[in-house]
């Protein structure tokens, strides 16, 4: 918010680490990549959600594509390639993905088909806590 | 088998194996008094095994074997016991057994015969000849006779000479001569010293201090008995001598025996709630799903939770990557809830890596507000923004200054949290090596960083503020340097005073140690220890600013706080800007000391010697 942002911009810059929160970063190509740490903001407003069956819950955490042996449920009407959260059957937000394949090929795949490609997972937060930002 | 005797008024009424065994036994009581002793637990065993295979028909070749007891004592017992082994599996009477084994066990334990043996006399004597063959009673017999031993030890009484054994060595603790003792550092090169004598000694030691006039031996001051002390528990707890020192002036000698023992063991892991996420039932619920054995922290937490075990890693579970709690230490719930931030503050962490208390005071403000997390350490910001988040902190900026840059960098916050550097004490459990490598330089280097970090807060808060002015000092040491004293210091160098943590337990602080008096308010500041509290060693201090003036004068020692209306007056004529508040205030305090001679020697004087104020 913008007061935060008042805040902020009286620490000198070489001591400011982090306003706010960090959506995810400019890429060298000026492609912007969100990361986990927009996952609160995200989740609210997604249209797509992925549910992901609690076994297959530690896999996408660790940081694997989702099988089709491992999806729960899906939203109707999902696009090929849509921007997806992942979620566990607990409604707790895992992560977000694309989708690989369209709500009703997904029905028809073989269980060891992907079905959402992996972005990024709040496993993220333990694994490369560095890199965060 | 040889069938021990049964009762020779069977002819009369035919009593079941238990009364029939119950009778001789009272009859060998009557008869004989420690003779009896054997015998009964034989004869008692003998008779039950006999009554149980064979009712009646033996009962007549057992008669006559009965006849001579006493002689056939050695004989009856052995087959007593003989008995009783093919008598456990056939019956199922568990209070038989318990007699049985009673006789038995006693035997072979001499020291409890003349109490049992007294005990049953006692028994008989009140009871009489009831012929009560309920089971309770067997079993009462057995707790009486423990009872009636117990009793007689407590009473020191002269039945037995084994039973004052105990007594005799705790009065025989002998000091050993230096030369002994030097004998031991020769021999703690080549071997290892023996804990156990070691500890054996530390106990009797105690003993000897608390009742010193009593048990001391002559000649031996109580100084070579403390002496001896510090080198043993030196030793057993692997403690520097100078950390011991500074904990026998901190504690007294029951409490330091359990403060070191705490020490040795690791606190429980307890975990805090993201309210912002989750609530404590819901986290509770999903984690015990997970395979967590937990419980609520305490009356005084709404959102700590403590883990006894667990199946999985309690750093790894998906509630925990989502955000909805944060493994924290119950200790560091503590100054937060000091704090009290309300919605739409500003506050400042002054050291907050790695990030803990932040967080606590996001969710206690809902998000709203904003939070300055600062650290003076950029590895560990690291985890701090992690963290932040991980738990959907949002209103928080994280910096990486001095902390004692505060004012001069941003100022006018509502209210401060200071979680000190300091050197550890409190939590031993946790890090082992401080009981080692912590000396008088070090505790003194941070006492004096954390007097300058605590200026530096107080002047970052804006008195003015219409919901705070309020800074929180704590530390997660025992040191009276690091915690009474710097307080102190603040108290004297700013318009701040204490007031209430807020928190209903915990021991109060000192207001006096050794040959320091500190002003009577530190009070309402509260002190953890691990072996008291089953937390974390933890200092917390609440002050409160009532004028944003820097007090440039010391006419007398009178802490700010007192002088609060006289010194308003004078001081709002030199009242600086807020921002070159710090800059003024080094300036002051360099010119107090020179035009005032008679001011410096006052305050030259080591000891802060002032009257107490009632």
């Amino acid at each position: 918010s913008e007061k935060l942002l008042k805040l902020a911009a009286s620490v000198p810059r070489e001591s400011l680490v982090a306003p706010g929160t960090c959506f995810g970063k400019f890429t060298k190509s000026q492609k912007f990549r969100l990361s986990v740490t927009a996952l609160d903001f995200l989740a609210p407003y997604a249209k797509y959600k992925v549910w992901v069956k609690p076994g297959s819950e530690q896999s996408f955490l660790y940081g694997n594509h989702v099988l089709k042996s491992g999806l729960g449920r899906i939203t109707e009407s999902t696009a090929q390639y849509q921007g997806v959260v992942v979620y566990s059957m607990a409604d707790v937000p895992l992560g977000f993905g694309v989708a690989a394949k369209s709500t009703q090929e997904c029905r028809k795949v073989d269980p060891l088909a992907i079905v959402v490609f992996h972005q990024a997972d709040v496993g993220e937060y333990v694994r490369n806590e560095d890199t965060l930002t | 088998a040889a069938c021990l005797p049964a009762e020779p008024e069977t002819g009369k009424k035919k009593l079941s194996s238990h009364g029939r065994r119950r009778a001789a036994k009272r009859r060998l009581i009557k008869g004989s008094g420690p003779a009896g002793r054997r015998p009964l637990g034989g004869g008692g065993g003998g008779g039950g095994g006999g009554g149980g295979p064979e009712p009646t028909g033996e009962g007549e070749r057992a008669k006559a074997k009965k006849i001579q007891p006493k002689g056939n004592h050695v004989e009856l017992s052995s087959d007593g016991e003989v008995e009783e082994g093919s008598w456990e599996m056939e019956e199922d009477g568990s209070s038989e057994e318990m007699v049985d084994d009673y006789g038995a066990s006693s035997s072979e334990e001499e020291e409890l015969l003349p109490i049992e043996k007294a005990a049953l006399k006692q028994k008989s004597d009140r009871e009489g000849l009831s012929e009560d063959d309920s089971e309770e009673e067997e079993e009462e017999e057995e707790e009486e006779a423990e009872e009636a031993s117990k009793q007689k030890m407590g009473q020191k009484e002269e039945e037995g000479p084994d039973l004052q054994l105990n007594l005799d060595i705790d009065e025989q603790f002998k000091l050993p001569t230096s030369e002994e003792i030097e004998k031991e550092d020769i021999l703690f090169i080549s071997e290892p010293p023996d804990l156990h004598v070691i500890h054996q000694r530390i106990q009797g030691n105690m003993e000897v201090l608390q009742d010193f006039v009593a048990k001391r031996e002559e000649g031996r001051s109580r100084q070579e008995y403390l002496a001896l002390l510090r080198r043993d528990m030196a030793a057993y707890y692997s403690y520097s001598d100078f950390l011991l020192t500074k904990l026998m002036d901190i504690f007294p000698l029951p409490e330091l025996i359990n403060f070191l023992e705490a020490n040795e063991v690791p606190r429980p892991v307890t975990i805090r709630t993201n309210t912002l996420k989750t609530r404590r039932r819901d986290l509770a619920q999903a984690l015990i799903n997970r395979g967590v054995n937990l419980d609520p922290l305490g009356k005084w937490s709404k959102t700590g939770l403590v883990i006894y075990d667990s199946t999985v890693p309690i750093g790894a579970t998906p509630e925990y990557l989502a955000g909805h709690y944060m493994l924290q230490g119950a200790s560091s719930l503590l100054p937060v809830m000091a704090l009290a931030p309300q919605e739409n503050e500003r506050i400042l962490d002054m050291c907050c890596a790695p990030g803990g208390k932040t967080s606590y005071i996001a969710q206690l403000m809902r998000n709203t507000g904003m939070i300055l997390a600062n650290d003076s350490s950029a590895e560990r910001l690291r985890s701090v923004v992690g963290n932040l988040h991980r738990l959907g902190v949002t209103n928080a900026v994280v910096s990486n200054c001095d902390g004692r840059q505060f004012p001069k960098v941003v100022g006018g916050f509502d209210r401060v949290l200071l979680d000190a550097p300091c050197s550890g004490t409190g939590v031993i459990s946790k890090d082992p090596a401080v009981k080692t490598n912590k000396d008088e330089s070090d505790i003194l280097r941070c006492a004096h960083l954390q007097k300058e970090l605590i200026l530096s807060a107080i002047d970052s808060v804006n008195a003015a503020s219409e919901t705070g002015g309020y800074i929180v000092y704590c530390t997660c040491s025992i040191m009276v340097e690091e915690n009474e004293w710097v307080v102190d210091y603040a108290l004297k160098k700013r318009n701040v005073r204490l007031v209430a943590t807020g928190l209903d337990f915990g021991k109060e602080g000192f207001t006096r140690f050794k040959d320091r008096r500190f002003h009577p308010s530190l009070k309402s500041t509260r002190r953890f220890y691990p072996h008291t509290h089953n937390m974390d060693g933890f200092f917390i201090a609440k002050l409160k600013k009532f004028s944003n003036a820097i007090p440039q004068a010391r006419k007398d020692e009178e802490p700010a706080a007192e002088a609060a209306a006289p010194s308003a007056v004078p001081n709002t004529v030199m009242e600086p800007p807020p921002k070159k508040k710090k800059l003024e205030g080094s300036k002051a305090d360099k010119e107090q000391k020179l035009p005032q001679p008679a001011l410096k020697k006052k305050r030259s004087l080591q000891a802060q010697r002032r009257p107490l104020k009632a």
